[in-house]
């Protein structure tokens, strides 16, 4: 008994502690006047409708689904050979490549990103609005390789054992064998690097911070100015897209397996 | 089944991939590692040089205060975020599958939040005017509502939000793989589930916790706004440092610096956090 209550306390308390920060912000968000107050007082949906109303917050919305966008498919354009190569052939060198994969999601961000600025003076693009895109797209490589990777190790040998034996070759494997088993993979690590790409400050900042605005650079130069309740709506509108994004993974695809559990009957 | 690469059309695949990842992260990383040796001009950029003053600048107190205080609240942020997330990930994967879902959603979420929104969250949620004193104060707990940012409390409060859902996923294969059989053991010979969970899982899985202590202790290391955003100047670490230096001071050698003694840090406890992750599945 009492350990069931102190199991429901400590989630509970979990729950309230991830969570506060997002409901004040949802709070101040529906405030009628331009004040930070929680309670909210009045309601009002201004701030929501100023995302779009308004010429800055609405270019910085669009340069940063632009941005995301791009980066999401550069990102798998990149992650899918390569996961592919890893998964057909026997090449112990390959993994250094793989290595070079994974390597930006475990290093401190702001390395990255002062290597790109360095890339981006020397080359003398430093500032044009597409670096960015190719920032964020090899930045966040990781997230479908580590997807792809896990999609192709899925894939049942037998099925395409098959295929070759009734005479199939490499590419046609890949159309119609392949491709199918693994798109839902390609789909979800697209989305993991879609919502990241959203939510990226620092490599941003330091690839096109002066001549871009993307939504979070956006509100964090605004908050060295002050309060704008649009801060809360956008917050509030992250949110709601990552939830979203991750909610439709989970109910196309098994989550927990892309998280790395597997069940204790499948491994038998 | 797996072929070693035949033709040189075999390689075409991978070159691609080799080829971007080349060009646009190994030539950034080596033009940073070239860039800490340059000269710094005022006034203007930087000039190709080899000197070794922006490293002889690591042995002034400023660095090495700087350094010390990284170090330390990334630590801290890491044990306390592996002490909530440990038992909570244990619990997680004991839950039914429908509910471990919406939860991976919710932790997701949250970790996927930019640095900027969490320092904007916590602290409308530590200010005067909407923060959580108020509900102290409505409460007759306070006598007047008060803010609570900035401060070291407001920067770990913040940093452990951050690290958080970070570690309950670095956690989560390893404690959901768990074999289930040993608790049931430790159960039937009569311990209750506390000292079972204190006594059968954490030292079966003690391998995973040191290494996901670094993992975290690594990715606290590169918060690099909420101690700004969160915290006063006293509070900044090395990965704030280094933004400012490269982009306000335009100190970019000084900044490729202490860079590249970031990666060096960071890539050895990765390394270690590697091997002793490699331990338990010897085991």
């Amino acid at each position: 008994m009492i350990n069931k209550f102190v199991l429901r306390l400590f989630l509970g308390s979990l729950v309230l502690f991830l969570s506060a920060p997002l409901v004040v912000v949802a709070g101040v968000s529906f405030n009628e006047k331009k004040s930070l107050s929680f309670p909210p007082q009045g309601f009002s949906l201004d701030w929501y409708a100023q995302i779009f109303t308004d010429d800055g917050w609405r270019q910085a919305l669009f340069n940063s689904v632009g941005v995301a966008i791009g980066a999401s498919c550069l990102s798998v354009i990149v992650a899918f050979p390569l996961a592919w190569f890893l998964w057909r052939f026997h090449a112990p060198w390959a993994r250094i490549v793989q290595v070079l994969g994974l390597a930006p999601f475990i290093l401190p961000p702001v390395i990255t990103a002062l290597g790109f600025l360095s890339f981006w003076t020397t080359a003398g693009a430093y500032g044009q609005p597409w670096t960015v895109v190719i920032s964020h797209g090899i930045f966040f490589v990781t997230l479908p390789l580590v997807t792809l990777t896990l999609g192709f190790d899925a894939v049942d040998d037998s099925l395409v054992e098959a295929a070759a034996t009734m005479g199939a070759d490499d590419k046609t494997i890949l159309r119609t064998v392949i491709l199918p088993l693994i798109l839902p993979y390609i789909i979800s690590g697209m989305a993991f690097a879609f919502v990241l790409s959203l939510n990226e400050y620092i490599v941003a900042y330091m690839a096109v911070g002066f001549t871009v605005e993307t939504l979070p650079i956006k509100i964090f130069n605004s908050l060295r100015y002050g309060y704008t309740p649009t801060m809360a709506s956008v917050t509030v509108l992250f949110v709601a897209v990552a939830v979203i994004v991750f909610g439709l993974i989970a109910r196309f695809g098994d989550l927990p397996r892309l998280l790395g559990a597997w069940r204790h009957d499948e491994d038998g | 089944m797996k072929l070693k690469p035949q033709k040189y059309a075999d390689y075409a695949t991978i070159a691609f991939p080799a080829g971007m990842l080349t060009v646009f992260f190994v030539i950034p990383f080596g033009i940073m590692i070239a860039v800490s040796f340059f000269q710094r001009v005022q006034g203007a950029f930087y000039e190709p040089a080899f000197v070794f003053e922006n490293y002889a600048r690591f042995l002034t107190g400023f660095f090495g205060g700087i350094l010390g205080f990284s170090i330390g609240l990334a630590a801290l942020v890491a044990v306390v975020s592996v002490v909530l997330a440990f038992p909570f990930t244990y619990i997680l994967t004991r839950m039914s599958r429908q509910a471990q879902v919406v939860w991976l959603v919710f932790l997701l979420s949250v970790l996927s939040l930019s640095e900027v929104l969490i320092g904007f969250g916590w602290s409308t949620l530590l200010s005067r005017t909407a923060g959580i004193t108020n509900l102290l104060v409505s409460l007759g707990i306070m006598d007047k509502p008060m803010s609570l940012s900035p401060s070291f409390g407001a920067v770990m409060t913040g940093m452990v939000y951050q690290t958080f859902p970070y570690t309950v996923l670095v956690l989560y294969p390893a404690l959901s793989r768990l074999d289930p059989s040993l608790v049931e053991a430790a159960r039937t010979l009569g311990s209750g589930p506390v000292r079972s969970f204190a006594n059968v899982v954490v030292p079966a899985l003690r391998n995973s916790i040191v290494s996901t202590l670094i993992m975290v202790f690594v990715f606290a290391l590169g918060c690099y706004l909420l101690p700004q955003l969160l915290g006063k100047p006293s509070h900044w670490t090395l990965s704030v440092l280094i933004t400012d230096q490269a982009i306000y001071q335009s100190n970019m050698p000084f900044a490729a610096a202490m860079a590249v003694f970031l990666v060096l840090v960071s890539l050895s406890l990765v390394a270690i956090s590697l091997l002793y992750g490699k331990k338990e599945h010897a085991a």
